[in-house]
């Protein structure tokens, strides 16, 4: 793999409420300090993370904006007053006492990209606490480990790191709902509805990051391809966990997909059971009916089981009617796409509150979080492509570089460099772009259909290709020209003789 | 990929397709096969049986069906194609079921049927695959980590031939026959006329038939498939560019597909009360007008179009050179005089 040398800038803003300020500070503020970590990959990649901090005491509106009543308010309040740059982290300092941050919580961290710190006596400990930080805010050793997966050796990789979704400029997300049993079940779900009014706020703010499409479609006698248990306890269906990985590939037939783009496709399946087969519950390893009923594959999707309650009484008329509550259906689907896309917050220290996103799905620092990634990650990529782009030229003397191929390659060169050079200024939104672009060229050279190479010729083939041809041809040529020199050599004689 | 065709080629194309089965059974589905067959078997006219290709005499098993999905047919399955497909440099208007969307997670079986040679194999008797391009498109393909893990099954006469070049990690390879040997066929079926199916194959689909999605029969077990004393030829197998141990890779690692599978304990909780949605993009409408069917080709310019005026190239240096030697030659032979009877 080729080497892949990448300074990843986090320009950052301590800012020290009155009463906050640790005793043993170095300077008096304002003043800027850099912090370096360096994160090494294999021999020849290496990431080193550069914090630029920033160290000052709030202005007056910033004051004004601690002195509301919860940490969401003066969060929302702050929200207004700073650096929103991609990328950039800004971290309030309260004091000690502050009833700003609840008993026990040391951090709190916004919706937006900022987080409210308690005070620590020392600088040290409000050194390491804000390091915490940085490692939830921005990016983690192993979090940008995951995004060049493909260059860490095998033994080194945790074996979860490469189920996150690749970066790639697009993905396809399908709704599905599937209704094996149209007899007994007519589902209506208002899927265009609950696309307008909970997706799409997700996917806008996702945009950032890459194209989504969506779709949606029905299947009906679309059955899972285990069978569920009956249990007598609870009177209910049961699929166990282990007999989860055998649902999807039957289905999966019959999902289809868009025919012209080659995007990643995200299936997120709503399955309805049979009334013979109702109520289901997913269980979980340790036997435990799982509360959101649904599981999800990486890098492919998920899926979730709706349950029918029974009809009241037992002449109802078949089929049942059933409106779907899409909002309970797409806060589980929306939260399977965060995990897909590797937004967990499940590594977070316990004296840390994050406030959730709300409708939004993701909060601003976790789109950083996947920027950082992605960006690594596009940039390592397209070193890659590159290099055994050129060792596949080396290799095979004979394939013609096209003028479009060859300028596909210089702009994959000079986009990849803008990124390297942006991701040192701390620029993360350009970095990303140029990350992107860099890939889309370095692809587009790459996977040119003009570089196949059909033109191996072992060297036996040579010779009996060009043998028959050219010896007869050869033969009175080789004799004239053995006659000719025998007779310039019998006149240069001559003289001589005669003589 | 059945690289043959021909009526009497019939036991590859049901070579292909009983592994095609079998691998849909255990599985996988079809937007993730990519079939290549010549499919002249079927509606073949000397098909006894029209619409049907037979892997078992006494007709027990159609092979068929009506639920078969060729991506590549007939003319298409050329090596071009075949290497196209995997190393993915394929024309853009390629529809995605004609391509190999794999990524550095997918484990990719490869099976080969059709007749070779030491270190070639025949596609469609009009051209031949080397082994040596065959480990370069390998290794195409694991430089942009189009897979994790490959798995390589060649059922041909010297198969192994075609194994002894890759050079690319995490390739395992088995072949039906070594250099030298011939793979031989099974059994004829009088009704039909020809052989029904290669030995190894045949006995690989025993063998196969007893897998089910959640057996734990590893890779051991089908280096003994088909020993000498029933297969004639004596099958081999390459597992050095391999990082796993092969007694610990599954069968249904390659031949099925079992999912990494987590359940969901979050949940987003959304604010149900929320209006229409405004997005922070708007989109531009772009005014088109609607178009007509018969306005989609310039028919009146492609009629009326000259034929393309081919450059004129002068000739090259060889060819130039070589002339110019011939006729010092001969005239130096035999004296300028001659050239009035050329003239």
């Amino acid at each position: 793999a080729a080497p892949v040398q990448v300074q990843l800038v986090v320009p950052m803003a301590v800012v020290f409420c009155p009463g906050s300020v640790p005793g043993d500070l170095p300077r008096p503020l304002p003043f800027r300090d850099v912090q370096e970590m360096e994160i090494s990959v294999n021999l020849r990649t290496s990431v080193t993370s550069r914090y630029e901090m920033r160290y000052r005491s709030t202005t007056g509106q910033e004051e004004a904006a601690l002195a509301a009543a919860t940490a969401r308010e003066a969060d929302a309040a702050l929200h207004l007053l700073q650096d929103t740059t991609l990328g950039s982290l800004t971290m309030y300092v309260v004091p000690e006492t502050s009833s700003l941050l609840p008993q026990g919580i040391n951090v709190y961290v916004g919706k937006h990209r900022s987080a409210l710190v308690r005070a620590a006596r020392s600088l040290a400990a409000l050194q390491a606490r804000l390091r915490e930080v940085t490692q939830v805010m921005s990016f983690t050793a192993s979090s940008i480990a995951a995004a060049l997966s493909d260059r860490v050796p095998d033994g080194q990789l945790s074996p979860d790191a490469r189920r996150n979704l690749k970066s790639s400029l697009g993905y396809e997300i399908t709704f599905s709902l599937l209704n094996p049993d149209p007899k007994s079940h007519t589902v209506d779900w208002d899927i265009e509805g609950a696309v307008n009014r909970y997706v799409k706020p997700v996917l806008d703010k996702l945009s950032l990051v890459a194209n989504f499409s969506v779709d949606s479609q029905i299947l009906y006698y679309a059955v899972l391809g285990v069978t569920p248990r009956y249990d007598k306890e609870s009177s209910s269906f049961l699929l166990s966990a282990h007999s989860l990985p055998h649902v999807i590939n039957p289905v999966e037939a019959r999902l289809g997909s868009s025919a012209a783009s080659l995007y990643p496709v995200l299936n997120f399946l709503l399955y309805v059971p049979e009334r013979s087969h109702s109520p289901l519950y997913i269980q979980d390893k340790d036997g435990a009916p799982v509360s959101t009923n649904a599981f999800h594959s990486p890098r492919w999707g998920g899926i979730m089981v709706y349950n029918v309650e029974a009809p009241a009484s037992p002449q109802a008329s078949l089929p049942l009617h059933v409106d779907v509550d899409m909002a309970r259906v797409m806060e589980v689907f929306l939260a399977q796409l965060r995990l897909l896309f590797g937004l967990s917050r499940e590594e977070v220290p316990p004296e840390f509150l994050l406030e959730g996103p709300g409708n939004e799905g993701l909060a601003d620092w976790e789109l950083d979080h996947l920027l950082w990634a992605h960006t690594v990650e596009n940039i390592a990529t397209v070193s890659t492509t590159l290099t055994s782009l050129a060792q596949l030229l080396d290799k095979i003397g004979n394939i013609v570089i096209k003028d479009d191929v060859a300028s596909e390659v210089y702009r994959a060169v000079a986009s990849v460099q803008s990124a390297v050079s942006k991701l040192s200024l701390g620029h993360l939104h350009a970095a990303f772009q140029a990350s992107k672009e860099a890939v889309t060229s370095s692809e587009r050279a790459f996977f040119d259909p003009s570089l196949l190479h059909l033109l191996y010729f072992p060297d036996d083939q040579k010779f009996a290709i060009y043998i028959p041809l050219f010896l007869p041809m050869a033969v009175p040529i080789l004799l004239s020209l053995a006659k000719i020199v025998r007779e310039t050599r019998l006149r240069k004689k001559e003289p001589t003789k005669m003589d | 990929v059945c690289t043959s065709r021909f009526w009497f080629n019939y036991r590859h194309v049901a070579n292909t397709l009983s592994v095609y089965r079998s691998v849909k059974r255990l599985g996988i589905p079809d937007s993730h096969i990519v079939l290549m067959l010549a499919d002249d078997m079927a509606c073949n006219p000397r098909n006894p049986k029209p619409a049907t290709v037979f892997s078992h005499k006494n007709m027990e098993l159609n092979v068929y069906g009506d639920d078969v999905e060729v991506d590549y047919r007939s003319y298409e399955v050329t090596v071009e194609n075949f290497l196209r497909v995997l190393t993915g440099r394929i024309p853009p208007s390629t529809p995605r079921s004609k391509r190999l969307l794999s990524d550095d997670r997918s484990n990719i079986l490869i099976y080969m049927t059709g007749h070779g040679g030491n270190g070639f194999l025949k596609f469609q008797d009009s051209e031949e695959i080397t082994n040596v391009e065959l480990a370069d498109a390998f290794e195409q393909m694991w430089q942009k980590r189009r897979y994790n893990e490959l798995l390589f099954i060649i059922d041909t006469c010297q198969g192994a031939s075609m194994y002894e070049r890759f050079y690319s990690p995490n390739i395992m390879a088995l072949a039906s026959s070594q250099v030298g040997e011939d793979s031989l066929s099974h059994q004829p079926d009088l009704g039909i006329g020809v052989h029904l199916m290669d030995r190894y194959t045949f006995y690989v689909l025993e063998f196969l038939e007893e897998i089910h999605p959640a057996s734990q029969t590893n890779m051991n077990d089908l280096f003994q498939v088909c020993p000498k004393s029933l297969c004639v030829s004596t099958p081999g197998h390459r597992t050095d560019l391999f990082q796993r141990d092969p007694q610990k890779v599954l069968i249904t690692d390659f031949f099925g597909s079992v999912r990494k599978v987590e359940i969901t304990t979050e949940t987003l909780s959304l604010d149900r009360d929320v209006a229409g949605f405004k997005s922070q993009f708007p989109e531009e409408e772009l005014a088109t007008e609607p178009l007509k069917y018969a306005e989609q080709l310039p028919v009146a310019q492609i009629i009326h179009q000259k034929p393309k005026q081919k450059d004129w190239h002068p000739p090259g240096g060889f060819i130039l050179g070589l002339w110019a030697l011939i006729i010092m030659v001969f005239f130096k032979t035999y004296g300028i005089k001659h050239m009035k009877h050329v003239f």
